[in-house]
């Protein structure tokens, strides 16, 4: 498999024990079966991608025709969501044209994260509607007493000069339902019969939200006792080595 | 709210199920694993359950008088401290959390023995 991401769904949170005895707060992802439904090819397209649907029931007469024509093309069963994820070369790829292992009608699981450690995590955030400045922005808000009014701004700027608010300027609005991205949570267990991915901390939106799950783009670097790895940075290894011996 | 399906089948495979069934006012003897350097060995914490605590990350409370001091130490259910639990007798009791024991000492701290299944 060559695909490096999955739609999926948040479930919800829980906790799991680790190995150390150590208890981990997790959020529940309910990751594929996804299947590629359209191959992009730089030849043709300009970049390398596959778009990917979440296998998911969908009534005939919800699917739009533009899209009931795509999906028989590639000869699958219509999706209610499609995302489009980039595709790694494969690892024992040939010289010449690079042989890509991705064709339309592949399933995508949760076992493409088998391999890995952390994940990157898209979703939108929960709609919060017209919010003010404290909740939106995190303003300290006014005094809690002396004839107090809670959760104002206070002011905006100065007064006859600039006589202007300056752009940028925080103030109330429409706060949540944006696209949000976490990275690298730490995958903390896989489920491959029910297709759960248990990642450590919280993901965001809404459960049963739709997220799209990749693996790490910046991985955190392994260092001893932070990433779980032995590994040894080789100049401090020699340092030691050097001081031992004196 | 209900559970999710997808949670609670998740929850039945991570709980742990060898633990016995204790409610509150039941005596146990919490074998808890102590990590000494690389050895390990096993401790006992025995006391009553005073407090219950169920869901997907349930835990129990058990109190008892260490020299005269009272301690009460809280395990998760799936804790992989806890290596066994032995349930020694039971006590008739009325109410689901016994916090009214923190404030009863000696003999007005006894609780009348049941035999119970």
């Amino acid at each position: 498999m060559a695909v490096t991401g999955i739609l999926g769904k948040k479930i919800g949170m829980t906790q799991v024990f680790d190995d150390k005895g150590e208890v981990h707060p997790v959020t529940v992802l309910q990751a594929g079966p996804c299947v590629v439904t359209q191959l992009k090819t730089a030849a043709k397209d300009g970049y390398d991608a596959a778009q990917i649907g979440l296998v998911e029931f969908v009534k005939a007469s919800k699917v739009t025709k533009p899209m009931a024509g795509h999906f028989a093309k590639s000869d699958v069963a219509p999706v209610r969501l499609t995302k489009e994820v980039e595709v790694e070369p494969s690892k024992v790829s040939g010289d010449g044209e690079a042989p890509l292992s991705v064709k339309p009608g592949d399933r995508v699981l949760v076992d493409i994260f088998a391999d890995e450690k952390f994940v990157d995590v898209i979703g939108t955030s929960k709609g919060r509607g017209f919010s003010g400045v404290v909740r939106r922005h995190g303003f300290g808000g006014g005094p809690k007493s002396h004839g107090h009014m809670f959760q104002v701004q206070g002011s905006i700027g100065a007064s006859s000069f600039p006589s202007r608010v300056f752009p940028g300027q925080r103030m109330p609005g429409h706060y949540g339902t944006d696209r949000v991205t976490v990275r690298n949570l730490r995958i903390r267990g896989i489920d491959l019969d029910e297709n759960l991915l248990l990642v450590e901390g919280a993901v965001p939106g809404p459960r049963d939200g739709y997220v799209l799950i990749s693996k790490a783009k910046a991985p955190p670097r392994e260092r001893r006792g932070f990433s779980g790895g032995g590994t040894v940075d080789p100049l401090k290894a020699s340092k030691k080595a050097s001081a031992k011996k004196k | 709210m209900s559970i999710h399906p997808v949670m609670q089948r998740l929850a039945d495979k991570i709980n742990r199920t060898d633990l016995p069934d204790f409610v509150p006012g039941d005596t146990v003897r919490v074998q808890v694993k102590i990590k000494e350097g690389e050895k390990e060995r096993l401790q006992a914490f025995e006391g009553i359950v005073i407090a219950r605590k169920n869901g997907p990350q349930g835990s129990f409370t058990v109190r008892k008088i260490s020299f005269g001091q009272g301690v009460e130490r809280i395990f998760p259910f799936n804790s992989k401290v806890i290596d066994r639990v032995e349930k020694i007798r039971s006590a008739k009791v009325r109410r689901a959390k016994l916090f009214y024991l923190r404030g009863l000492r000696g003999k007005a701290a006894r609780l009348k023995e049941v035999e119970r299944a």
